[in-house]
């Protein structure tokens, strides 16, 4: 088998992400698409608290590691004193649309050029599998123990629907449940830095991303659910095209 | 050590008043302080500033026995007439002030109808002009002729040269001159 | 250079812009609105960034990252404010990222007022935030004393990898005096190799992180400690003002010391033997101040625009306990010259 990583992995690190995890998937595209664009040499990472941190362990690039909810702002501001770096901003769900929503809705209305890669597994996953903004309606976690309503626990955030209309560069979901739909997930991260090289915006990409242990479902089931269940209430596809790629 | 407070209602000029008496000791080497105060009306309230005015080093810049009490309203006249130092100026805005009011008898109390000036010489918002002239002629803070050329070196610092300012002044001090 | 007269925010804002300061994030708050204000048209001058952020963690966050970059980076604040940047502040603190925060200060604890004040001194002094940290605080006096201490203030914060404080007050912030603005500077953001960057083929990896994951939890405890005991030792700044035949020692930072020092001339005339020690950090606190007092002083009059007197324990602190520690503050009102006067006549009687 013809297999190969890209020098951008650090396989001598050890990134602590549980079987099955979708992490480790993401930061292979990362640095597959970076190399495969030819700049490998650009990118800065910033990594926010959590499982998402351990990317600074599997991946070589020069980075740093946000405060929970902020990584968004703080790519922002590397972006802006090192306008020749290639910035993406690596929060999850709960980062991005929970604590830290108010930078990922500014940063997009300022248009901040960089990528926000929002990695949805549709629980706080490190603290443990509690409810985030994208648990599913009727998603039992260890914070919504009879399932979540609308009554109790508010409705879904779906970033579509926040940033669909939205002046920015680029806006998709996708998913890493099976090979075609990673390999769309890179050729989306791709697109996103081709348009943060042409200086086009913010650019947020939602990557739908398992979670066995929290999900309490093997690996196999845990790509299933994302396929059956997850992408049904969150569904797959780019929503902000503006620019296109010059 | 010179203190001047300068008081009125906030859009009469009191706080470009002190900044112009801090320009002119600038100009002059001197060190400087202007200290604003005011209420919290973004127009129309009250409008205060300590302008101390020294040779050294100035430790407090708030003004608690000043030299020379510049006033534009009455209320001002009401709060700041008795801080005044024995022997010190009081300038009265008497366009805004009863002519019956009494005063302390240890202060030299120059009345100005400066309001009046301005609006007849066509300046509605050089009544703190009007008064600077007064406070010129009736304090040996700084003589006249630098006085006048610091409010026009303030202006023109600005841009804002009017050629007006400089009649109020003229006026403002021949009003206090009658009076001393 | 010729004077100019212009208020302390601009002098701050103004000053850090001639250190090199290129990057400011920041949010609106009353009595520190006019940093952000000047710095809106002023950063343009420069070709730098000025961005109003959606709120103060943004204006913190994009602050770690800009600094992260090696960039020269600001944020100012006033009180409420002040206590939403916190997390940032540890975060830069363990991350040993060098920037420079003002707290513009105001009066009282939640919304308390927009008047001036010196409100925050326990969280300026104590690390406001969670974790093992403090934070180098000057405490400018006047706005030229603004002027000088934000332009050193990126070079104290580089030299130690760390953030550095300006605390000045409503007052300071919007009073006018004349002052000698410095030189402008321009910063290379390469000029420290830990700077983030995109990393060049051969260089070494940059990460920006909590600093014990880099140096070791059995080695990071000693570093931080030694890094502390670095700062106390060379950093402490002070003013001390008749001090020599002293016998009643005010202690005073900020708009209040000048009063206090009005004070002391006044009290002087009068015969009273009055000194000043005004600290211009407040951490490191200037020991070495009260360490070089004679045996003539009989106590300490602690003067603070606070109701509970939060400068009084570091006084207690640095003089060892000998001496009994009086408080006259003042909340909502300015510092009244005669009020210290009254209360050293008492002292005085009394000690």
């Amino acid at each position: 088998m013809n297999y190969k990583v890209s020098k951008h992995i650090d396989l001598n690190q050890q990134a602590s992400w549980c079987p099955g995890c979708g992490h480790g998937i993401i930061c292979r595209i990362i640095t597959d698409a970076a190399d495969k664009l030819g700049v490998g040499d650009r990118i800065v990472t910033v990594d926010d608290v959590a499982c998402g941190q351990f990317g600074q362990y599997a991946m070589d690039y020069n980075s740093i590691m946000g405060a929970h909810g902020r990584v968004i702002a703080t790519a922002a501001g590397v972006k802006r004193a090192r306008p020749d770096a290639l910035l993406i901003a690596r929060p999850g769900d709960g980062s991005a649309y929970s604590i830290g929503i108010e930078s990922t809705i500014s940063c997009a209305m300022r248009n901040e050029n960089i990528l926000a890669l929002v990695i949805n597994n549709s629980v706080f996953g490190m603290t443990g599998g509690q409810m985030s903004p994208t648990s599913l309606m009727g998603m039992k976690t260890s914070t919504s123990p009879f399932g979540r309503t609308a009554e109790r626990n508010g409705s879904m955030v779906d970033i579509a629907k926040l940033l669909g209309q939205a002046d920015i560069a680029y806006l998709a979901r996708c998913s890493v449940d099976s090979v075609p739909n990673i390999m769309k997930t890179q050729k989306a991260i791709e697109k996103a830095l081709t348009k943060q090289m042409n200086g086009e915006g913010f650019c947020l990409i939602e990557v739908l991303s398992p979670c066995p242990t929290n999900w309490k479902l093997s690996p196999e089931k845990s790509m299933e659910f994302i396929r059956t269940t997850q992408s049904k209430a969150l569904p797959l596809g780019e929503f902000v095209d503006k620019g296109g790629n010059k | 050590m010179i203190e001047v407070i300068c008081s009125g209602f906030g859009g009469q000029g009191v706080l470009v008043a002190g900044m112009i008496l801090a320009d002119a000791g600038m100009e002059d080497n001197k060190q400087v302080s202007w200290y604003p105060s005011y209420g919290f009306e973004m127009r129309g309230g009250a409008a205060n500033c300590d302008v101390k005015i020294s040779d050294e080093e100035i430790p407090s810049p708030f003004c608690l026995e000043p030299d020379i009490v510049y006033t534009l309203n009455e209320t001002a006249i009401d709060t700041y007439e008795s801080r005044l130092k024995p022997g010190g100026v009081l300038l009265v805005n008497s366009s805004l002030v009863p002519d019956e009011r009494t005063y302390r008898d240890d202060i030299q109390v120059i009345k100005v109808p400066a309001t009046t000036i301005a609006d007849e010489l066509g300046n509605p918002k050089g009544t703190n002009i009007v008064m600077l002239g007064a406070l010129a002629c009736a304090s040996d803070l700084y003589d006249e002729a630098a006085m006048r050329h610091a409010v026009e070196h303030y202006f023109g610092k600005k841009g804002k040269v009017n050629p007006k300012n400089a009649q109020c002044f003229d006026r403002g001090a021949d009003e206090a001159r009658k009076q001393l | 250079m010729a004077k100019v007269l212009i208020t302390g925010n601009e002098a701050l804002a103004e000053s850090c812009l001639r250190a090199g300061c290129r990057f400011f994030s920041g949010y609106p708050i009353t009595p520190q609105s006019a940093i952000l204000e000047y710095l809106s048209w002023r950063m343009d001058e420069l070709g730098g960034n000025c961005v109003q952020t959606e709120s103060e963690l943004a204006g913190i966050n994009m602050l770690l990252g800009a600094a992260s970059a090696g960039a020269r980076a600001l944020t100012t604040t006033s009180g409420p404010g002040f206590s939403l940047k916190q997390e940032g502040i540890s975060y830069l603190c363990a991350s040993d990222v060098p920037a420079v925060i003002a707290d513009i200060m105001r009066i009282g604890a939640g919304l308390g007022d927009i008047f001036a004040g010196q409100g925050d001194y326990w969280q300026i002094t104590r690390g406001g935030g969670h974790g093992d940290y403090r934070t180098i605080v000057l405490a400018p006096a006047s706005v030229q004393e603004t002027a000088d201490l934000a332009y050193m203030s990126f070079d104290l914060a580089e030299k130690y990898r760390h953030p550095v404080i300006i605390a000045t007050d409503g007052a300071i912030g919007e009073m006018i005096e004349s002052v000698e603005l410095p030189e402008m500077k321009e910063h290379d953001i390469d000029t420290y190799d830990w700077a983030i960057r995109p990393r060049k083929d051969g260089e070494k990896q940059r990460v920006i992180w909590n600093r014990f994951w880099d140096l070791g939890n059995d080695e990071y405890p000693i570093y931080l400690v030694n890094k502390y005991n670095e700062i106390e030792a060379n950093e402490q700044r002070w003013e001390s003002v008749q001090t020599e035949d002293a016998e009643i020692v005010l202690v005073a930072y900020g708009i209040s010391s000048r009063v206090a020092k009005s004070a002391v001339i006044r009290a002087r005339k009068e015969g009273m033997k009055l000194g000043l020690i005004r600290p211009i950090t407040l951490w490191p606190y200037p020991k070495k101040a009260f360490e070089a007092l004679g045996p003539q002083v009989k106590a300490f009059l602690d003067i603070e625009m606070n109701i509970l007197g939060q400068m009084t324990d570091d006084i207690i602190l640095a003089d060892g306990n000998k001496h009994p520690v009086e408080f006259y503050g003042e909340y909502w009102h300015l510092i009244d010259e005669n009020k210290i006067v009254a209360k050293a006549k008492e002292m005085l009687a009394k000690y």
